[in-house]
């Protein structure tokens, strides 16, 4: 019986559940014995010139060692934005703010000290001076370009994609309905658990070795490369067990660079760990966009039309966020097949943190743009939004389909998951409560909302097609070695990536170790992001294993004296026999002990996968106060097959949460000066189990053929779905109140005033 | 993120701790559970150079009934409030605020005293001992006087403990049997309240509606007038000015401090 | 200063700075590193050890506050190479992903079983409000500390 598709439990767990994981801060390796710890003195301001920094108070106190600030690391290069083609090139950063700083959290000098105690008393005595500037928090703030961020970039626009002229004003033409409005997906914080974190020490051979909480070894290698100035090759970058990324630990920030740069002025191993204060200014947010959508069509149901114009607030620094607008337009129509549509985005810079990736990234605005359309214009029509959304959605295909906006969607079928995640919910009977509610006139009303969602995920970069490498090695004892270029934190790929190799070795679980985030071990590697891992890295597991096993037949039928087409490898007993002679056999691990038995392998992917599917989520909201409760979520989620079901519930799971999150609670908010009034987890309301019900997942399995696995990715379906669904559940609480939107998250005031201002204009029209 | 340094002293007993205090004056901060103090201190938003520690002084701590008195030492937890059978019974509105504080860690660290003399005008315990008509005992070194709940809050974070004394019990009126009712509006379970509404046999008490908490009199004299719940909660937000932050402006707040007047007044009836 | 406390059964005395909390007393002075640090705030309950047999955030507790007190850490839960039984349901039930918030979440759910040895679903959510995990949706965590109580069936 195969082992793929069983719920096989995690080997990882049994250390993080007892002595708990090797964390960056809690690395005890000899190579960081004596170590310094780095201090980051961070701007208090959103946007002002950098006067004077006067170290000489903090260089006085006890403890310290040396303090640093922007001037002392000007001989290092500029960090230019990534993507520098794409995005403005003259929007550079410093390791350390030189003249100006950006955002509230803007790095502007370190202290090091002997003892961790020693530098949070020191910072305190740096003393800077600035010259404010003002503040650029929103949108329309700084599309104005009345203050400019980068005096040299002349405007503070980072790119665009697209423009207002090149939209058709044809576009909605014969449309019975057109709907158009404006909202905010806001900017939320991806709060990992394990805040940021660096070790870092220099060899005699002038090399750096450095640990980062990461999603890939190999590109922090290479940015922290980039932005000390040297060679990659200069640059040993291992991966301790990461508390959680969630897209916002990708590649090196300028702190960890900082940290390096530290420890080779001193000449000694330093370390740094941030605070949950300074993680939730400085670590890359998430979301930003402001959305206006226009949607049309007949009274019937038929979307004939969508736009989609999108501004993306990119922060202080243009990262990857500046970016995901590109994301967002390939994603605009999601599963439906709409005959007019066009999208367009700004992405701008403001004085707030940078923004980054965070799980979904892109896709999950352009679900919650269209979905929110969607709705609007069911609502408009008076159809069920279940209905229009049936009546719209793209029929089932199995040869790739070619969107208008650039993705080719490799195989799905978006009614099924509707149909069956309605099923799973009772939608039936959950509108007949509703409607009960409805006449009952009850304090506490209820909702429904649906999503269907398409993504991304495992897409290529400019370097060409989605490839992932694995190297499989069997040891004479009996025991495997797997080495990947995915890096895990929380997925559980030591469990996944045994089992694909031990379904071809027929090696047991148990006896594989997983190795990754070791850039000397494993040069090359794309990470853990954009959900590609198991679709690319399982994938590559999977191909070398097999590879693994035709090298050793070779070894077998040489140990066997018989002829390799002879021999069948028999994964229940690890080992080649001699067809019609089971007796004469050898073990597969015997065949490693005269020469090392190992094959290194790549997999290469035609092209992205688009995992799909439906969420169902039921909300009730306390029309006096305002209060809006999750009650229940029904997800299907298809991403091909399932290798673990444990593991992808696990990921779906959290996908919903977070998702619900940023509908129901979660905002990173600034004032008008650009202080962060969220910069604690007493202020920040990252969701906790009081919020969220148990989920309630169906399953739903198309195959992709863009790997022989079958799968595509899970990671982040569950983020995509849940938004929408959840902030639609609560809209349609009150909808029957005149309430068609509220702004997410849809905290107790804005439905309140929601409400309010409803029942306002119920009034006014009663009366005219 | 740590505490700036100071020095530590444990107090024997709770004339040993007034001693210490009476010493280094301005200087100490009492130490009981630490839940309110610790975290301040971590954020360096308090700066004390010496901590008196309280929480091992026996004489300080335990529930006992004086006539038609519950008598609650400083240093009782929010957990033992929550647990204790003479506060269920005679003080019910109090243990069950108590289960509202923060999350089980916290109650099992955070004491009564220290949560009354922090006086965070948000916080569940000071808005039910000003429901339930309470008072505390200050001990300094000229001895020990009562100050009731409505009078003992002075302002944001501030309290009527003078230089050098010492919150050392709580009293509550024993009411075995008498309804309440009990509003906490919060986003999260564990967040402090956005406002807050208790009442018991006429009064009425609110959280967060202002820089302490707050006696909702315009309702309490309704209701003394026979005003119908419904009727006397349109009067619970009157004469308040709350603060306005994320979660809430006043025009909310107000509102949700007549929607929680109400029913906690409903739950009564 | 002095303290005096044990950790894990173990009897110790050391001295320390009185600003030393116990979270770093147990990690940097006695070498536990399974609770971590995940706010400033008291808010994540990453932290959690049990003092005296009940949850406790250590970040909030000075060491010298545990001076001739019983600390447990999730090292200490269970004799080396086993599992407690909430720590085994945790594995059972995929009750945790990076790991991070697990030990504390572990003690939480501990302490909250003594104190309750047959929670609701609703009653666990609520005993867990401490403790914020940003991987499972609390899905998992939630139906660990149910079946650890006996109460829903280990998936195994």
């Amino acid at each position: 019986m195969s082992i793929l598709g069983t719920r096989v439990l995690r080997t990882e767990d049994p250390r993080f559940l007892t002595t708990g994981g090797v964390y960056t801060e809690d690395l005890t390796d000899d190579a960081l014995d004596g170590a310094c710890h780095v201090f980051f003195v961070r701007s208090p301001i959103a946007h002002a010139r950098i006067g004077r920094v006067d170290l000489s108070a903090a260089l006085a106190a006890p403890g310290v060692i040396a303090a640093f600030a922007g001037a002392d690391l000007a001989d290092l290069p500029s960090i230019e934005p990534m993507m520098a083609g794409m995005l403005n090139a003259k929007m550079t950063r410093r390791l350390l703010a030189l003249d100006k700083v950006r955002f509230v959290g803007d790095p502007v000098a370190v202290v090091v000290t002997e003892h961790p105690y020693q530098g949070e008393d020191a910072v305190e005595l740096v003393d800077v001076d600035y010259e404010p500037l003002p503040a650029v928090v929103d949108f329309d703030g700084a599309l104005s370009n009345e203050t400019i961020l980068f005096e040299d970039a002349g405007t503070n626009v980072a790119v665009e994609f697209g423009n207002a002229a090149s939209l058709k004003p044809e576009l909605f033409d014969g449309c019975e309905v057109v709907v158009s409005h404006t909202f905010a997906n806001q900017r939320v914080a991806p709060a990992p658990m394990e805040s940021r974190a660096a070790a870092a020490v220099w060899g005699e051979d002038g090399r750096l070795t450095s640990w980062i909480p990461n999603q890939g070894a190999q590109s922090a290698r290479d940015d922290l490369a980039k932005m000390l100035g040297i060679e990659a090759s200069q640059v040993r970058m291992i991966t301790p067990d990461v508390g959680g990324a969630f897209g916002a630990k990708f590649g090196a920030d300028p702190e960890h660079a900082v940290v390096a740069w530290v420890s080779r002025q001193l000449g000694r191993p330093a370390r740094w760990t941030e605070t949950r204060f300074e993680n939730l200014i400085s670590m890359t947010h998430g979301r930003g966009q402001r959305h206006t959508i226009t949607i049309g069509g007949s009274r019937d149901g038929d979307v004939l039309g969508y736009r989609l114009e999108i501004i993306q607030d990119g922060g202080a620094y243009p990262r990857i966020g500046a970016v995901l607008p590109f994301l967002t337009i390939m994603m605009a129509t999601g599963p439906y097949l709409i005959p007019n549509a066009e999208a367009i985005g700004t992405s701008i810079v403001t004085t707030t943190t940078p923004v980054g990736a965070y799980r979904g990234a892109g896709r999950p605005e352009a679900t919650a743009a269209l979905e929110r359309a969607m709705d609007l214009f069911a609502a408009e029509i008076g159809m069920d939004p279940a209905d229009v959304r049936r009546r719209n959605l793209l029929p089932p295909f199995s040869e790739p389909h070619q969107t208008a906006f650039g993705a080719l969607y490799d195989s799905g079928d978006y009614a099924a998951a509707l149909d069956k995640a309605l099923e799973a919910a009772g939608y039936a009977e959950l509108r007949a409560e509703q409607a009960r509610r409805r006449v009952s006139g009850d304090t506490v009303q209820f909702g429904i909302g649906v999503s269907c969602y398409v993504e991304i995920t495992g897409g290529g970069d400019e370097a060409g097609a989605p490839q992932e490498n694995a190297t499989v090695e069997v040891h004479p004892d009996g025991t495997a070695t797997i080495l990947t270029g995915t890096s895990p934190h929380g997925q559980g790929h030591s469990t996944a990536w045994a089992m694909i190799a031990s379904e071809e070795l027929g090696i047991p679980v148990e006896n594989f170790t997983v190795k990754w985030g070791d850039t000397d071990l494993i040069p090359v590697g794309g990470g853990t992001g954009g959900s590609r891992s198991l679709q690319q890295g399982g994938a590559a597991v999977q191909q070398a294993s097999k590879e693994l096993i035709e090298l050793a037949r070779e070894r077998a039928a040489a140990a066997l004296e018989a002829s390799a087409s002879d021999l069948q490898f028999d994964p229940g007993r690890s080992a080649f026999a001699v067809a019609g002679d089971p007796d004469a056999s050898v073990r597969l691990a015997d065949l490693a002990t005269d020469e090392r038995l190992f094959v290194h392998s790549i997999f290469t992917a035609p092209g992205a996968t688009f995992p799909f599917g439906t969420h169902v989520a039921v909300a009730e909201v306390d029309t006096e106060t305002g209060k809006a409760v999750l009650r229940r979520v029904i997800t299907v989620d298809d991403a091909g097959r399932v290798l673990n079901p444990l593991l992808a519930e696990g990921q779906r799971h959290g996908g919903i949460a977070q998702g619900a999150a940023q509908a129901l609670l979660e905002e990173v908010v600034y004032d008008a000066d650009g202080n962060p009034l969220t910069a604690s987890f007493a202020d920040y309301p990252i969701v906790s189990a009081t919020e969220l019900p148990s989920f309630e997942l169906a399953s739903m399995e198309t195959p992709t053929s863009y790997n022989p696995l079958g799968v595509k990715g899970i990671g982040e379906a569950g983020t995509i779905g849940a938004t929408p669904a959840v902030q639609s559940a609560i809209i349609d609480a009150v909808a029957h109140l005149g309430v068609r939107h509220v702004e997410m998250p849809a905290t107790p005031m804005r439905i309140w005033r929601a409400l309010q201002e409803a029942s306002a204009q119920g009034t006014e029209s009663e009366s005219a | 993120m740590i505490p700036a340094p100071f020095d530590y002293v444990a107090a024997d007993s709770a004339e040993h701790a007034i001693d210490l205090l009476a010493r280094h004056g301005d200087d100490a901060k009492v130490l009981a559970g630490g839940h309110s103090l610790l975290p301040m201190m971590k954020l360096r938003l308090a700066a004390p150079e010496v901590l008196i520690d309280i929480a091992r002084v026996s004489d300080l701590a335990g529930i006992s009934v004086d006539g038609d008195e519950l008598v609650i030492g400083a240093t009782t937890r929010h957990a033992d409030l929550v647990s204790s059978e003479l506060v269920r019974a005679d003080a019910p509105l109090l243990a069950h605020a108590a289960s509202l504080v923060g999350d089980p860690q916290i109650r099992h660290r955070g004491t009564i005293g220290g949560s009354l003399a922090h006086a965070d005008p948000a916080a569940d315990l000071p808005m039910a001992l000003v429901a339930l008509g309470g008072s505390v005992e200050l001990t300094g070194a000229s001895g020990t006087r009562r100050v009731a709940a409505d009078d003992f809050f002075a302002g944001f974070f501030e309290t009527a403990l003078e230089p050098g004394e010492l919150l050392t019990a709580v009293r509550v009126p024993r009411r075995p049997g008498i309804a309440w009712g009990y509003q906490k509006f919060v986003r999260r379970a564990n967040d402090w309240a956005i406002v807050g509404a208790a009442a018991i046999d006429g009064r009425i008490a609110l959280a967060n509606m202002g820089s302490v908490p707050l006696r909702a009199r315009a309702a309490e004299q309704a209701l003394a007038d026979g005003a119908s719940a419904t009727e006397a909660s349109e009067l619970a937000a009157e004469g308040t000015s709350p603060g306005e932050d994320i979660h809430a402006d006043r025009a909310f707040r107000q509102h949700l401090a007549r929607v929680l007047t109400r029913r906690a007044l409903e739950h009564i009836s | 200063m002095q303290v005096e406390l044990t950790v894990n059964g173990e009897q110790r005395s050391d001295d320390v700075e009185p600003r030393l909390l116990l979270v770093h007393y147990l990690r940097e002075v006695c070498g536990l590193r399974a609770a971590n640090i995940g706010c400033d705030t008291t808010s994540c309950g990453a932290c959690t050890v049990l003092l005296n047999g009940e949850s406790v955030k250590s970040c909030t507790v000075l060491a010298a506050q545990a001076t001739g007190q019983d600390v447990v850490t999730a090292e200490g839960l269970a004799p080396a190479g086993e599992l407690h039984p909430v720590q085994a349901a945790f594995r059972a039930e995929h009750g945790l992903q990076c790991g991070f918030c697990t030990p504390g979440m572990v003690m939480a759910a501990v302490s909250l079983l003594k104190e309750n040895p047959s929670p609701t679903e609703e009653q666990v959510r609520e005993g867990l409000e401490g403790n914020l995990c940003r991987c499972t949706g609390y899905h998992n965590i939630v139906r660990a500390v149910l079946a650890a109580s006996g109460q829903a069936e280990v998936t195994a």
